[in-house]
């Protein structure tokens, strides 16, 4: 069985990929370093904050995906693209928006002061959950749109003609689809958030923000203590796996089957009460996502004229980057869209970028010099960093199409081959077109493994971004931030809209 | 596998010809050196003016790459090192002796280490907007007495040589004390960042009054943006030295051509360009001859300073104070 080859060959590479590096940095230490008092301090941390970020994030996003499911108005396809904005933006970028937003000198703190209020602290525990649902509230939100996209018209129609009240409609299908999607959406968004590290510390507002991966960053950068960078790694790694597997034990199972594909239509919500209550959280998503996007942008504009040469060419670096990574991606993830590939794939998200990067270091120049491999690896990395994402995507549509039509499969007897050009791919194309425009972005605004690899002349735009920060050009530097906002908000689009062309939803 | 291979055949040919022509000299150098604003290319056509061959820099992580390769390391020299880290570059034992003479060195403390050969410094220092800030603190015990609605920005000592230079300062300054000075300072500190570059944004952004930077920083903006409204301010107590440095590989397959570079940083061509070049101080140039916006600058008397076995030492503990106070 040739598809049962490629499922394997696909996870014997994940788990490669995955524990592989770990395992040489582990080598090279010599064993797993102590653990400092500090570090259980920022295990704790971690944790919680992750926890809280996951929650809020999944909580938040079923009323504003609900309305954005079932409302029609001009201007839906690009709001719901700039929806998921954030969530590719680069960090350092990212920070920077939602500073000038929420900020002690931002447009909140500008406006409330202008109306005698309080001065608002962004600074803390909140500051870093707000932070991290600013990130992630896209990803969620985007899920369960999809999923909800995703339930066949005649549901929504037999709901209509039933005359079933809002509760019962609740009932029958939004509370079973959100069930279904939502522990999903929680472990990955927690998972996301157990390996950030520059956002807690900025947004926590010092050492009591200490996260796992900074203390990563600290035994790899500073103390070159491989131990005990290798010793947190696992940590991250187990606790991946732990969320994944309680996350695949919760998750309720069953889809809402197949139909016959008709143009969706909804009947339900259309009292002025719904209306309104569907606009305010339209809205209130869109302010709050939004507000510190156009921030970027207005702080962009000037540096624009500061484009350089060095700048472009580092763009088109990452432009190649981020395609090469989307298609490995997509070839990788198809022959794993099953549960054990997806719970085989979710520890990746969690894997530091550091130890990853020191362990293919460490391997790859055994064999070739790594500076000539920057490119080529950041490519992959990313490909194996964007792989739960993509899988969490893909992975309930692939196993509805094989549940839905497997028994017209049998009875036609279809080759593989046409099984998969005429049913798998067509009917995966939306969720396709997502995972591929999520991977593309998320590999353009990467920074991680890079450091290690870096040179000079092969430079990725994210990079530059910082070269130019520390080099005093912050205007440069917000100039080629917002050049990387356009090339990774125009990767997504591109892809996403690929996938959704001719679907009406 | 077989565009691996090829890559690898690709890889050892290029290698081999280059070889035959001329002598390459791989510098590693910090990410911030190496782009078109930083002093990297101005080095590099200096350079190559006088060597007769091709000096090529490799930016990225500097120590936790070398420590990685290990003697097989391609580097055959590192530029851009700091002080916090020599005593864990001396013990690998990859490093040799510069042999450069040290006489025509202008640092303002005694400097006779025969490794690691210093080419710009800096100190630790407050940076603050003039437009902003009306009364800056006189000295570090008025910063600490400074009503907490001055807004400071420092680096995480964890991650950036910057904020770690903070620690040994307010060390150095306070002694047994510094958990007390951390703890007056607490409340002011808006935020601490991963790197200097996000805390400097944060600073320009108008997110905080003062930033945690070098004492040289207000030259950028003199001499690049004709704003003389940035300023450092001076404390009495004494500013943290901060020193970037050079040293050469023992594994370098180019010894000569290594030499010549370690020569070629304290001459007067790369010291001249150094200043704009990098914003900081030239190790080794008189003051006579800086740029006209660095004779501008304010610059501390007293000089505090760690040798890298103190600061080894004193590191920990200093860490600890400052996380301890802040997490309260």
């Amino acid at each position: 069985m040739a598809p049962r080859a490629l499922a394997i060959t696909a996870a014997l590479a994940l788990a490669a990929l995955t524990l592989g590096p770990v395992g040489v940095v582990l080598a090279r230490a010599g064993g797993f370093g102590a653990l400092g008092p500090g570090d259980w301090q920022a295990l704790r941390f971690t944790l919680w904050q992750a926890f809280l970020s996951a929650s809020v994030s999944v909580v938040l996003a079923v009323p504003v995906a609900k309305a954005l499911a079932r409302r029609r108005f001009v201007g839906r396809g690009l709001l719901v693209t700039l929806l998921g904005a954030p969530f590719i933006l680069p960090v350092i970028v990212a920070v920077m928006g939602l500073i000038a937003v929420f900020g002690q000198a931002g447009l909140v703190n500008r406006l409330l002061g202008a109306l005698g209020g309080p001065n608002l602290d962004i600074y803390g525990l909140h500051g870093v959950v707000l932070a991290h649902v600013f990130f992630n509230l896209p990803l969620a939100v985007r899920m369960l749109f999809s999923a909800w996209a995703a339930v066949p018209a005649e549901h929504f129609r037999l709901a209509a003609s039933l005359g079933l009240s809002p509760r019962a409609q609740w009932r029958v299908i939004d509370a079973p689809l959100i069930l279904r999607v939502l522990p999903g959406a929680f472990t990955v968004i927690f998972v996301i958030c157990l390996t950030s590290f520059a956002v807690a510390l900025t947004l926590g507002g010092g050492p009591r923000a200490t996260t796992v991966e900074l203390a990563i960053y600290q035994a790899m950068r500073f103390d070159f203590d491989l131990g005990r960078a290798a010793a947190l790694a696992v940590m991250q790694l187990v606790l991946a796996l732990a969320a994944g597997l309680v996350a695949l034990r919760v998750a309720g199972q069953a889809g809402f089957g197949a139909g016959r594909d008709r143009i969706l239509s909804r009947w339900d919500g259309q009292g002025a009460l719904a209306r309104g209550w569907d606009a305010a959280w339209i809205v209130a998503a869109a302010l709050f996502l939004l507000v510190p996007l156009a921030a970027v942008v207005l702080r962009g504009l000037p540096g624009l004229f500061l484009i350089t040469p060095d700048t472009l060419r580092a763009a088109g670096h990452s432009l190649m980057v981020a395609l090469g990574s989307t298609a490995l991606c997509m070839a990788w993830a198809l022959p794993l869209s099953t549960r054990r590939g997806e719970l085989l794939a979710l520890p990746a998200i969690a894997i530091s970028p550091l130890v990853l990067g020191a362990g293919l270091f460490l391997i790859l120049r055994n064999f070739v010099n790594p500076f000539d491999m920057a490119l080529p690896v950041t490519g992959l990395v990313n490909a194996l960093m964007a792989l739960p994402f993509a899988l969490r995507i893909l992975r309930p549509e692939a196993e509805a199409v094989t549940r839905d039509y497997g028994r017209l499969r049998a009875s036609l007897r279809m080759t593989s081959l046409a099984w998969l050009r005429l049913v798998w791919l067509p009917r995966l194309r939306r969720p396709m077109g997502f995972a591929a425009g999520l991977t593309a972005a998320l590999a353009m605004g990467d920074l991680g493994v890079i450091a290690l690899f870096a040179d000079p002349d092969r430079a990725t735009l994210p990079l530059q971004v910082y070269r130019l920060m520390g080099s005093y050009q912050m205007e440069a530097a917000a100039g080629a931030a917002l050049l990387l906002l356009f090339t990774s908000l125009g990767l997504f689009w591109l892809f996403d809209r690929g996938g959704r062309l001719g679907a009406e939803t | 596998m077989k565009s691996l291979a090829f890559t690898v055949a690709a890889g050892c040919l290029s290698a081999g010809l280059a070889l035959a022509e001329t002598p390459i000299l791989t510098v590693y150098a910090p990410d911030y050196f190496v782009s078109e604003w930083g002093p990297g290319p101005r080095i590099e056509e200096l350079f190559e003016a006088r060597c007769d061959c091709d000096l090529q820099f490799k930016p990225g992580d500097l120590l936790p790459r070398i420590l990685l390769e290990g003697d097989r390391t391609e580097a055959d020299v590192v530029i851009g090192l700091n002080t916090d880290v020599t005593k864990k570059a001396r013990d690998s034992g990859l490093f040799a002796e510069h042999g450069v003479d040290l006489s025509p060195l202008t640092l303002p403390i005694d400097w006779t280490d025969e490794v690691f050969l210093p080419f710009n410094y800096g100190h630790t220092a407050f940076v603050y907007d003039s437009t902003r800030v009306d009364a800056p603190p006189a000295s570090f015990d008025a910063l600490l007495e400074a009503p907490d609605d001055l807004r400071l920005v420092i680096q995480d000592p964890r991650t950036s040589i910057s904020g770690l230079a903070l620690v040994l300062w307010v060390q150095s300054v306070y002694g047994d004390k510094a958990q007390d000075a951390w703890e007056k300072l607490a409340p002011k500190i808006v935020t601490v960042t991963k790197g200097w570059s996000e805390s400097y944004g944060l600073f320009t952004d108008g997110e905080a009054d003062m930033v945690l930077s070098y004492t040289t920083s207000p030259a950028y903006h003199i001499i690049a943006e004709e704003d003389e409204t940035k300023k450092a301010a001076i404390f009495p107590e004494g500013h943290y030295f901060m020193v970037e440095l050079a040293a050469r590989l023992s594994t370098s397959d180019q010894p000569e051509l290594a030499g010549e570079f370690m020569e070629f940083i304290l001459s007067e061509d790369f010291q001249s360009m150094i200043a704009t070049g990098n914003w900081s101080i030239p190790a080794a140039l008189d003051s006579a001859k800086w740029p006209e916006g660095f004779q501008k600058l304010d610059l501390p008397e007293k000089v505090l300073f760690y040798s890298e076995d103190e600061a080894a030492d004193l590191r920990g503990e200093a860490i600890e104070a400052w996380r301890r106070a802040l997490s309260q």
